[in-house]
């Protein structure tokens, strides 16, 4: 199996890699047969499973702590600071504390990686919420809207691009890192890319290709969204604002 | 090849327990929050780590700090290189750190070009837009003097823009070195031992993870910290306004 590597060279790697999405074959330690579309569809489908059960739960803190803070205008250095500090988080100290003090299992890696999500969205919806122009806030004051009004129909609608912009950072950063729960006694991609004894070279680089795929794919998926959220004005403001 | 890693489904089952001698074993034994005799007796353990973590960091900030500036340098006055340079960054910055380091598995193999490269390319982005951003902000009043005392371009560059666009070119080299303090733990994957080996190695041992985990956040704030000096020394007159404000 070796030679026709060599005399292919290496970049026959890839599509052993395709083939070892495709097809079941003996694992490296023989006995079994792994890979193949149930294995990898079952790895793909536990890996979205906790990058989004993460991710709501970081938006489900960050969002209305952000909220909160940005309609006061309190807190900036807080808000700020934690945002810088979560660019200093080691992910695998993160992951190896929450096993080691906590506990393993799907609960507490989610726990791991929502806090993995927290410090972009309340940076981002902090700094979205606390610049929305202080003249259109006023204005819905005087239309008579209470604080809940401003907060869902003026403040949130006008800071769309920002918040969203820290949710796109924090489901990257947790989608990439996700894998890193198959150290945790749960199963995801992690499983093909960490365990190159068993998948060999082929599934080592399948794991790699499936999670640069579904990280391409989220973040796509989100800038959508984002389009979609954006308020129409919004929109044309920047557009006239560009030409 | 060097060794390959352990099979992640019996990771937990591996945790090398009986590796953990010295200090006080009932400590150890049950896992506490701390055991400060096994750390005094077992830091020898982190040394080679922690070194390895120091200098692949400051390898791959060096590495990405120079082609980062070189473009930086080749856009400024070619001003549609720089689409193509940010739209470049961004791209390979948005590539998951796991997923790079296995897709240069079959290119580089593992190892420390593996890692220093995939460490360096995530530096570029943040280095390079904070260059082009601080040389955009040098106020035209600054470039007209010094263009006025008869310099050339270069020495425009040199003597006027660069050293008016440090303060912000700093702000770039901080926020990257941080950041690849954190993520190089993640290169015991490509078979470098940093500090992240010991977490992998012993993921439920309490006292590893505080020590190799506080090692990681300790060193991204010397380098923090250290940075932030070198800024002040560079550029003193930034420190009267920061006062100010």
């Amino acid at each position: 199996m070796n030679t026709t590597v060599i005399h292919l060279g290496f970049l026959s790697v890839f599509p052993d890699a395709i083939d070892f999405i495709l097809h079941q074959q003996p694992a490296r330690t023989g006995g079994v047969l792994v890979g193949g579309p149930d294995q990898t569809l079952h790895l793909v489908g536990q890996h979205l499973k906790v990058t989004f059960l993460a991710l709501f739960a970081a938006v489900a803190i960050a969002l209305p702590a952000g909220v909160i803070l940005g309609h006061l205008r309190r807190g900036e250095t807080v808000a700020v600071a934690i945002g810088n500090a979560g660019r200093a988080v080691p992910e695998l100290a993160l992951i190896a504390f929450v096993a080691a003090f906590i506990g393993v299992g799907l609960g507490n890696v989610t726990i791991a990686f929502a806090v993995l999500g927290i410090p972009p969205i309340l940076t981002n919806t902090y700094v979205g919420i606390s610049q929305v122009d202080r003249n259109a806030v006023e204005a819905a004051r005087g239309m008579g809207m209470n604080a809940l009004q401003i907060v869902v129909r003026v403040e949130l609608p006008l800071a769309v691009p920002t918040i969203m912009a820290g949710v796109r950072t924090a489901a990257v950063n947790i989608i990439a890192t996700v894998a890193l729960a198959s150290l945790a006694g749960v199963s995801t991609l992690g499983d093909y890319i960490l365990g190159r004894n068993v998948y060999g070279d082929e599934g080592v680089v399948a794991g790699a290709i499936l999670i640069a795929l579904l990280t391409l794919t989220l973040e796509l998926s989100l800038a959508g969204l984002q389009w979609l959220l954006t308020p129409r004005g919004l929109k044309l403001a920047r557009a006239g604002a560009a030409a | 090849m060097t060794a390959g890693i352990a099979n992640p489904g019996t990771l937990i089952g591996a945790v090398e327990i009986h590796k953990r001698t010295g200090g006080n074993a009932s400590c150890v034994a049950k896992n506490k929050a701390f055991c400060l005799g096994w750390a005094i007796d077992n830091f020898d353990r982190y040394t080679t780590p922690l070194l390895n973590h120091l200098l692949l960091v400051m390898v791959a900030v060096a590495i990405g700090f120079t082609v980062a500036f070189t473009m930086a340098l080749l856009s400024h006055g070619r001003r549609w290189l720089v689409p193509t340079f940010t739209g470049t960054t961004g791209v390979l910055y948005t590539i998951p750190s796991l997923a790079f380091i296995f897709l240069l598995l079959p290119v580089t193999g593992l190892g420390w070009t593996t890692a220093i490269i995939v460490l360096s390319v995530y530096t570029l982005q943040i280095i390079y837009r904070n260059t082009v951003a601080g040389l955009a902000n040098v106020p035209a009043e600054s470039k007209e003097a010094g263009l006025g005392m008869g310099m050339t371009d270069r020495q425009l560059l040199w003597r006027v823009e660069l050293p008016l666009a440090v303060p912000e070119i700093i702000a770039g080299l901080r926020i990257a070195t941080v950041s690849t303090v954190a993520i190089a733990s993640l290169m015991v994957f490509a078979n470098v031992d940093t500090l992240g080996g010991p977490l992998y190695q012993q993921i439920t041992f309490k006292t590893n993870i505080v020590i190799a985990g506080g090692l990681t956040i300790l060193m991204a704030l010397a380098f923090d910290l250290l940075l932030l000096l070198t800024q002040r020394l560079l550029a003193p007159w930034r420190r009267s306004q920061e006062l100010r404000v």
